[in-house]
């Protein structure tokens, strides 16, 4: 729609209050990033500016929605009858020392800790032999990216699981509202669990308002700092697929299951990278064919 | 072992454990010192302890340390190379006194850039603490920090940019359709300057050349940066890499640094490398440094400060190397911190005052996430309100946009905005170059060309453009 704008060329008569175009803006082939949007004057002309308005919308919204419980429980039950390996009990819904979206915001120390009624409400399904895993489902910072993203990754993950790994115990999966990343070594300890994976709506971008993150922690204990979990980030329709993430987490859960740690000692080599040094990429900026003199008129 | 303070208000009697306290508690209200638990009790309390702190002799803070001299090194730093000569012009005077001082006609330019190193950074953050938004304009304005390298930063009525291609994943074209397009919005006098995606050497040397070689074919008065840690740029530039700044990242405590890896050997040891390069034209200014408040706390490393006066204690980390910028990236680390437009206003022009007056050429990324109770509206207003105070630079960035950062800062649209409402250039070098290269008819006022300038218009009919096309 915008295509046939961008490629006309801009002329060089005065401004007379319309929008100047950016012929470069051809070069969004390379980039997500908004460039060449053209201006009023030197502003950022009417249509550019409400995409923006409604992309940070879109963004706020996803920060304030409030964790559908009622409509994930159903979705985990009917998940439930499809995968035998599943466990058997009802979701577990779960709340963070957090009272509000507020108070989250502004005490990241709350977001990480489960409130009494929470830990009472875990200790029946305390198990002496522990299970293989918990799925902690976390609002986070994006509850929209819990409901886009939470089901389908689950749905692929479960079956990789019980293929990779034989006689692989689940426990109960919980809920949790106003919860962080931490929150998930409460959980796992409580429930006797060797690993815990917590899915969480990661921190909204403007172009990537439902960004999942998946963060595995093995031996999970209240306490527990950064380095001693692994990260699977941009998991959703745009980014990272659910396949491809279910992968990477069966490939971090055998890996954390043998060396019995998780964090800085697992190298996710499956994302691996070489960059290669001696063939350094030229970028097109550097393909100039002008003639410098006529550039310096002489 | 520092005096506790004590006022007396009507029935009621406020008690203040020490100077930390008194600090803290005179601080403007603002999330992150909620989550350390400094802050004042109530906005009664909070204007009791401003009462006290306006009362407390400057000499107070070369006498009683807020963080143990014994412990950390940038306490040895302030106190050791405090300038008693320079200081001797304020020394009889109160924190209180000091603000009537400051905004007083005595204060000019010449004489602020003479105290300057008489200041320590706790007697800046107390005296910004009983400052309105307004004090903090006026005599930030009046400060002059000039720095250089390949242009000249920071001169009177001037704005500059640090263009900011970042790219999710460091591709080199992705990265280089920023920098056109900023370059062509007259972008980048201040830096190009990369944050990478993958924070390692040979990344860091591959964007390194890219930036060097679009710097010498287009002619380009400026100098690049891609922001790893300082000792990815050491390694780099023993690689012989084509280094001009070397950037950190810094905090205003010992335990701060250590957490982000390095200590003030570190620092001294790569400024000296670029030094030895000897890559600037116009000046030797080598030090790109970033700040903001909260780091400590977040590093778990504030010793029970406010975390406005742990921020100003790292202006004495970067003016210990001569800085060419400094920028407080004032919005970045999101609501638990600064909640709120309000509060990341008031920090981003306490940050640019403390800097300006401690003698640092101070920029600002004038910038939000997502999560923070803020909008370009309230950036709109920072922005202005800065470039009112005579900020160094902002940064510049494709509609405001950050796609590998994921957070909002100012777009190259925005700085044209400033520069047009409050009449600022930008380094007068790079200005010559704009017109030059046929970007700004009249760069002066910001007056963008309505053609395609021809230097650039050989590039988008470039190979690897065409392909695409097919």
């Amino acid at each position: 729609m915008v295509e046939d704008k961008d490629m006309l060329l801009m002329n060089d008569q005065a401004d007379d209050g319309r929008v100047i175009y950016n012929p470069w803006r051809q070069l969004r082939q390379f980039t997500a990033a908004r460039i060449g949007i053209g201006r009023a004057g030197v502003s950022t002309p009417t249509r550019e500016s409400l995409e923006f308005q409604l992309a940070h919308a879109q963004a706020r919204d996803a920060v304030h929605t409030e964790l559908d419980v009622e409509g994930l429980q159903q979705d985990l039950l009917s998940l439930q009858k499809n995968f035998p390996s599943f466990n058997h009990n009802p979701p577990l819904l779960l709340q963070s020392q957090a009272v509000d979206r507020m108070s989250y915001l502004q005490r990241p120390d709350l977001g990480r800790k489960l409130d009494d009624a929470s830990f009472a409400s875990l200790k029946p399904y305390q198990v002496t032999s522990p299970y293989d895993l918990a799925l902690v489902i976390a609002d986070g910072l994006s509850a929209t990216a819990i409901h886009h993203n939470a089901v389908p990754f689950i749905s692929a993950l479960l079956p990789i699981l019980s293929e990779g790994i034989q006689n692989f115990s689940l426990a109960p999966i919980s809920l949790v509202r106003q919860g962080r990343v931490a929150i998930g070594d409460d959980i796992g300890e409580t429930l006797n669990a060797r690993a815990v994976l917590i899915l969480i709506g990661e921190r909204p971008g403007l172009s990537s308002p439902d960004s999942l993150g998946l963060y595995l922690t093995w031996s999970p204990k209240r306490g527990l700092t950064d380095d001693k979990r692994n990260c699977i980030s941009n998991v959703r329709q745009a980014g990272l697929s659910y396949p491809a993430a279910a992968h990477k987490c069966l490939y971090l859960l055998s890996e954390a299951r043998r060396l019995q740690c998780s964090g800085v000692a697992i190298k996710d080599r499956s994302t691996a990278k070489i960059i290669d040094n001696s063939a350094v990429q030229t970028s097109f900026l550097l393909d100039n064919k002008v003639d410098r003199k006529g550039v310096d008129g002489k | 072992m520092g005096q506790a303070y004590r006022y007396q208000l009507g029935s009621k009697t406020y008690h203040f454990a020490d100077l930390a306290d008194l600090m803290a508690k005179a601080t403007p209200a603002r999330s992150g010192d909620r989550l350390a638990g400094v802050v004042a009790e109530s906005a009664e309390q909070r204007v009791v302890a401003q009462l006290l702190l306006a009362e407390v002799p400057l000499k107070t803070f070369l006498n009683e340390m807020l963080v143990p001299y014994e412990d950390d090194e940038i306490t040895r730093l302030i106190i050791d190379e405090h300038d008693a000569e320079a200081f001797a012009v304020i020394a009889h005077l109160t924190v209180g006194d000091f603000r009537n001082w400051l905004l007083s006609d005595n204060a000019t330019t010449d004489v602020l850039k003479q105290i300057s190193m008489g200041i320590t950074p706790e007697m800046a953050a107390a005296v910004s603490k009983i400052m309105r938004n307004q004090d903090l304009i006026l005599v930030a304005q009046k400060c002059r920090v000039v720095t250089a390298f390949r242009n000249t930063i920071g001169l009177p009525k001037r704005l500059s940019t640090r263009l900011q291609p970042n790219h999710p994943t460091d591709d080199v074209n992705g990265i280089a359709a920023s920098m056109l397009d900023g370059l062509l919005y007259g972008s980048g006098d201040a830096v190009i300057g990369i944050n990478p995606a993958t924070d390692n050497v040979t990344q860091a040397t591959r964007l390194m050349k890219l930036m060097d070689e679009v710097i010498s074919l287009y002619e380009i008065p400026t100098q690049s940066c891609v922001l790893t840690h300082v000792t990815n740029t050491l390694e780099c530039i023993e690689n012989g890499a084509p280094v001009d700044l070397v950037f950190q990242s810094i905090g205003g405590t010992e335990k701060t640094n250590r957490s982000f890896g390095f200590n003030l050997a570190v620092l001294a040891e790569a400024q000296q490398a670029a030094l030895s390069l000897n890559r600037g034209t116009v000046g030797q200014n080598v030090m790109y440094f970033e700040t903001g408040q909260g780091s400590s706390l977040s590093a778990n490393a504030h010793h029970g400060l406010d975390q406005q006066t742990c921020e100003a204690r790292a202006y004495a980390v970067a003016r210990k190397f001569s800085p060419l910028l400094v920028n407080t990236v004032v919005g970045f680390i999101g609501p638990e911190y600064l909640f709120d437009g309000k509060e990341i206003i008031r920090a981003g022009l306490e940050d640019h005052f403390c800097g300006k007056l401690l003698g640092l050429p101070m920029g600002c990324d004038v910038c939000y996430t997502n999560h923070a109770e803020a909008d370009q509206n309230d950036m709109d207003n920072l922005l202005t309100l800065l470039g009112t105070a005579g900020c160094s630079f902002v940064m510049g960035i494709p509609g405001s946009d950050d796609i590998m950062l994921n957070y909002q800062t100012t777009s190259f649209h925005d700085a044209l905005y400033a520069r047009r409402v409050l009449g600022l250039g930008a380094a007068p070098e790079f200005e010559t170059w704009l017109e030059k290269m046929q970007i700004m008819s009249n760069a002066g006022l910001a007056q963008l060309t309505n053609h395609l300038p021809p230097a650039f218009a050989g590039t988008l009919n470039s190979s690897a453009v065409r392909r695409y096309y097919g």
